[in-house]
């Protein structure tokens, strides 16, 4: 879901993808960086994202992926159950007001 | 086909993905240096930051795979590494099963060809057969006059057909064959339900009255061997006993006609049965002359068409005398109706040895298997060590086990079937056509494939719970797995005893299969068949009547005499050949019904000369004569059960009885009892007539000349073809020794010897593989042990106590186990063969003595070796 919603801002590449999700998160998600690796094959099979081998500002060769119609769709009903879950989250949490 | 392009584009994601995994490391080295770091501190931390590369390829790769399948793959082609690895162990193991395997396939496919296997017609499962009689007496033949009745007046059927085989002389041209056929009634093939390949069948239609229907229809494979298949044979006449038919159809290929294992090669219809044979089938209530067999109406279940049938047969007794105590059971049609069959029983019971010594078999592998994860156990230790879960090390054990099942079912199922191949064009009767149709079917190869994964399973889970039990320290650190033990018992020597019990019991059948088969080769015949040659013959097929034959008969009897060496006698039929009986009824009965007779007795007409010609003693009275004729009064001879059961213990000879109003006898002579079909058949009763009397009149064309002679076979059956031909040329001749007959009578005892002696010996190599495994690798495991002992001063016979004791008392256990198996069982052998019970102590003996020689096989090789051992050189390895 963070990856989708990081591609959806702009297309990226692996290495710009992590810094990107850690920054967001204010480094608060310490993840290995190569686990990123598998959830993008992982995208890239379902159809959700797609990627092409291109150079960089920086003159690299980079493989950047961009989300597809089918991963903006897959994106946004990711998003709406899971703010449905995190409402149900919060009342359940949340202080009973009776 | 996305997951086929998949398939090919599947090398470039990898690399993709590799190359993609360098980059991103390189780009993290390249910004901790600008941050200010080493170059090797750099790498570092970036590899740390990343994680295990390898482990996140192998993970980017794993989402574009079928993990499960490819990982089954991956253990597959493992397992076939491991087993080319060890070539002695495999190809041993394959064997084993092989065996076992194969013997199940040839078993089973005999079961299912001789009696699971419905006949070929279309919906053979709606084809019932109406039996005569209920409960255990059952026969299956039917008046024709009782089928008529139950045909129109009862409603259970929607059709309801009656055919009897008949044997006659069969001219195509100038060709004389005999030749074996059906007489069909009008609706025989539109009850089955079968289409002609060629021209049309006969139908009830055709039916107008005695004789009205002179039509033929040839099988399939009688059209082709007589004549090539061709479509001219419509409308061509051929000769049944000089009578002719006219050719109208050719039935299907797959069709064999409606008994068990005869097949007919042709068909006409019933009403022109009496024209062709002379004999009236058709007229009497009370003879028993035609199978019936029809088709229920739905919803009609065979019991209610039983008990409408049986109502109907009361009524019918009411309305005429002759069918008093008529009834009738509806049965399933073909073989695999049959529930009292014999032969059902018997290859039941083989059925279970084989399955039996497939047992043993997979016993014997699940120790083989046991073993070798012992020796294994090393390797496998690691690899659980190093992280492969319990679950997957066993699904590698599993799928070489199953690996090795297939294989062995695979090579097991293709003897068999080379086997079954040649079984099934086996024709045991030269002059009968019967066929076996046991060669494998689609219902063979699935329960093949089927036992094999079964037993596969079986011995691979056996040796699995030593692995899932492992303690991975403890095994690394001693090298050895903790063998699995029950109450001190290892699996191994369970396993052990399993094999040694079931070969036991086999040994046991076999050796009871091989005492009975040699006691009923003592039993007496009441008669000699050895040196006695048989010319055979219906003199009907060349046009003769019965009072013209039995000249004939004596013309040949006396041609045959003229032979140099011989004595000659004629007869219509002989015990062990065709043969016939009648009805017998005390001295001054007037009614003559089925209710009313004494007792059935085999029938036999025989020349003067013949008592003594056969080798059957005359215990009193006298032979016949040829002055016992049309002439004079009828006269008789009977055998001792028969004047046993008539006139008890009187003086038979005078006696009198009688087979009809006009078949009145007197008792001439009393013979020795014999056996006249079975070699375990009970004493039956038999009378003998003259066959110039013939019963009640009626003089046979059936005619045997029958010589005894001293000279060999070949120059007597050339001589006594000249002599009968020299007299009679235009009708075909049977020419064989008496005792060709007596020993096909034997073959299904011969038959279950031979496999019961297969299987035993089968078991029993089993059983020396086990104990002589057992015992040498019990024997190679100590060994160092023992060169200790040997040193301190130990006995030879104390070492080889301490080795070889364990499988001597397995081999003590087991063998007790199965032979009160064997004991348990009798019942069921006594299916298989008459006159032998494993009680009899010489069986007991022998079964304990077989066993001592397989230990004493198994254990002699493991024996040396401890009895070579050095200590000297053992200790300083």
């Amino acid at each position: 879901m963070m990856v989708l919603q990081s591609l959806l801002r702009q297309p990226m590449h692996g290495y710009a993808l992590v810094q990107h999700i850690k920054q967001r998160s204010n480094e608060l998600l310490q993840v290995e960086e190569g686990s990123l690796y598998p959830a993008l094959q992982r995208l890239l099979k379902e159809g959700q994202v797609k990627a092409e081998w291109e150079i960089s500002p920086s003159n690299r060769r980079v493989r950047t992926y961009r989300i597809t119609h089918a991963g903006k769709k897959h994106l946004e009903r990711e998003i709406s159950s899971f703010e449905r879950m995190l409402e149900g989250i919060t009342l359940v949490l949340s202080p009973s007001e009776s | 086909m996305n997951w086929f392009r998949q398939l090919f584009t599947r090398n470039r994601i990898y690399s993709d993905l590799s190359e993609e995994i360098e980059q991103h490391l390189t780009e993290k080295v390249e910004a901790l240096i600008a941050s200010g770091m080493s170059r090797p501190q750099a790498e570092q931390a970036a590899r740390r930051e990343f994680g295990n590369v390898a482990r996140v390829n192998e993970r980017g790769r794993e989402i574009w795979m079928w993990p499960r399948l490819e990982g089954i793959f991956a253990d597959v082609n493992f397992a076939i590494r491991k087993l080319r690895k060890s070539p002695g162990f495999s190809v041993t193991a394959i064997l084993t099963l092989a065996l076992g395997i194969g013997a199940n396939v040839v078993v089973f496919s005999v079961l299912n060809g001789l009696i699971l296997r419905p006949l070929d017609v279309p919906q053979p499962e709606n084809l019932f057969q109406v039996v005569h009689g209920n409960g255990k007496t059952r026969w299956t033949s039917q008046s024709y006059r009782d089928y008529l009745d139950y045909r129109d007046r009862d409603a259970s059927f929607s059709g309801l057909m009656a055919y009897q085989i008949q044997r006659v002389g069969l001219s195509v041209g100038k060709s004389n064959t005999r030749s074996w056929g059906y007489a069909a009634s009008g609706n025989y093939f539109d009850v089955l339900g079968l289409k002609p390949v060629l021209g049309r069948f006969f139908h009830s239609t055709d039916e107008h009255g005695p004789a009205s229907a002179p039509f033929i229809v040839l099988s399939y494979d009688f059209w082709h061997r007589q004549f090539n298949g061709s479509t001219d044979v419509l409308g061509q006449t051929i000769q049944l006993n000089q009578h002719p038919f006219t050719v109208i159809g050719v039935s299907p290929e797959s069709f064999h006609g409606t008994d068990d294992f005869l097949w007919p090669d042709y068909w006409f219809p019933l009403l022109n049965a009496t024209q062709v044979t002379g004999n009236d089938d058709l007229s009497w209530r009370d003879h028993y002359a035609f199978d019936v067999m029809g088709r229920l109406k739905p919803g009609v279940t065979p019991h209610q068409a039983t008990d409408s049938l049986n109502a109907l047969a009361t009524q019918m007794a009411k309305e005429d005398r002759k069918d008093d105590g008529l009834s009738a059971t509806v049965i399933q049609a073909g073989p695999n109706g049959k529930t009292e069959n014999p032969m059902k029983k018997a290859l039941l019971g083989i059925m279970l040895l084989a399955l039996l010594i497939l047992l043993a078999a997979c016993a014997n592998l699940a120790s083989i298997f046991a073993a070798r994860a012992a020796d294994r156990s090393g390797e496998l230790a690691i690899r659980m060590a190093i992280g492969s879960s319990r679950w997957h090390i066993l699904r590698q054990l599993l799928t070489e086990a199953v690996l090795i099942s297939i294989a062995g079912g695979v090579v097991g199922t293709f003897f068999a079937w080379l086997l079954l191949r040649a079984l099934s064009h086996w024709q045991p009767f030269n002059d009968f056509p019967t066929h076996f149709l046991i060669s494998p079917d689609y219902r063979v190869y699935v329960a093949a494939m089927a036992l094999s994964i079964v037993s596969g399973l079986l011995f691979g889970l056996l040796p699995a719970r030593q692995i899932w039990n492992t303690d991975v320290l403890q095994t690394i650190k001693t090298g050895t797995l903790q063998s699995e033990t029950f109450r001190g018992f290892a699996l191994r020597d369970i396993l052990l005893v399993v094999q040694i019990a079931v070969c036991t019991l086999l040994v046991t059948a076999s050796l009871v299969a091989a005492r009975g088969m040699k006691r009923t080769l003592q039993v007496p015949l009441g008669f000699q068949p050895h040196n006695v040659t048989l010319a055979q013959t219906d003199l009907r097929m060349a046009g003769y009547t019965g009072e013209q034959s039995v000249p004939l008969l004596k013309r040949m009897i006396d041609a045959a005499s003229t032979i140099p060496g011989v004595t000659a006698a004629g007869a219509d039929s002989l015990p062990f050949k065709e043969g016939g009986g009648w009805f017998v009824y005390r001295w001054g009965t007037t009614e003559f019904l089925p209710s009313h007779m004494a007792f059935g007795a085999a029938t036999y007409l025989i020349s003067p000369g013949y008592l003594q010609t056969a080798g059957t003693r005359l215990m009193a009275g006298r032979d016949f004569t040829w002055h016992d004729d049309k002439s004079t009064p009828g006269v008789a001879i009977i055998n001792e059960t028969f004047a046993h059961k008539l006139f008890g213990n009187e003086s038979a000879i005078g006696q009198r009885f009688m087979l009809w109003a006009d078949a009145k006898y007197e008792v001439v002579g009393v013979v020795e009892d014999g056996k006249y079909g079975l070699l375990v058949e009970d004493p039956q009763p038999a009378m003998f007539f003259p066959v110039t009397q013939g019963p009640g009149g009626h003089l046979p064309t059936r005619a045997v000349v029958i010589v005894r002679s001293q000279r060999p076979q070949d120059q007597i059956t050339a001589e006594l073809r000249k002599a009968v031909t020299g007299v009679e040329p235009n009708v075909p001749y049977t020419i064989a020794p008496w005792n060709d007959a007596i020993d096909r009578s034997m073959i299904p005892a011969r038959a279950a010897t031979v496999v019961l002696s297969i299987m035993g010996m089968l078991a029993a190599m089993l059983a020396v593989t086990g104990i002589f495994g057992m015992a040498s690798y019990s024997v190679s495991k100590r060994m160092k042990e023992q060169g200790i002992r040997i040193a301190l001063g130990a006995q030879h016979l104390q070492v080889m106590h301490s080795t070889l004791g364990r499988p001597a008392v397995l081999l003590l256990i087991g063998s007790v186990v199965g032979l009160l198996l064997g004991i348990f069982t009798s019942s069921l052998m006594s299916h298989l063969v008459a006159y032998a019970t494993p009680r009899d102590p010489v069986i007991l003996a022998g079964v304990l003595l077989t066993m001592l020689f397989l230990g004493l096989l198994a254990t002699v090789i493991p024996a040396r070796r401890t009895l070579a051992i050095d200590p000297a050189q053992l200790l300083r390895e």
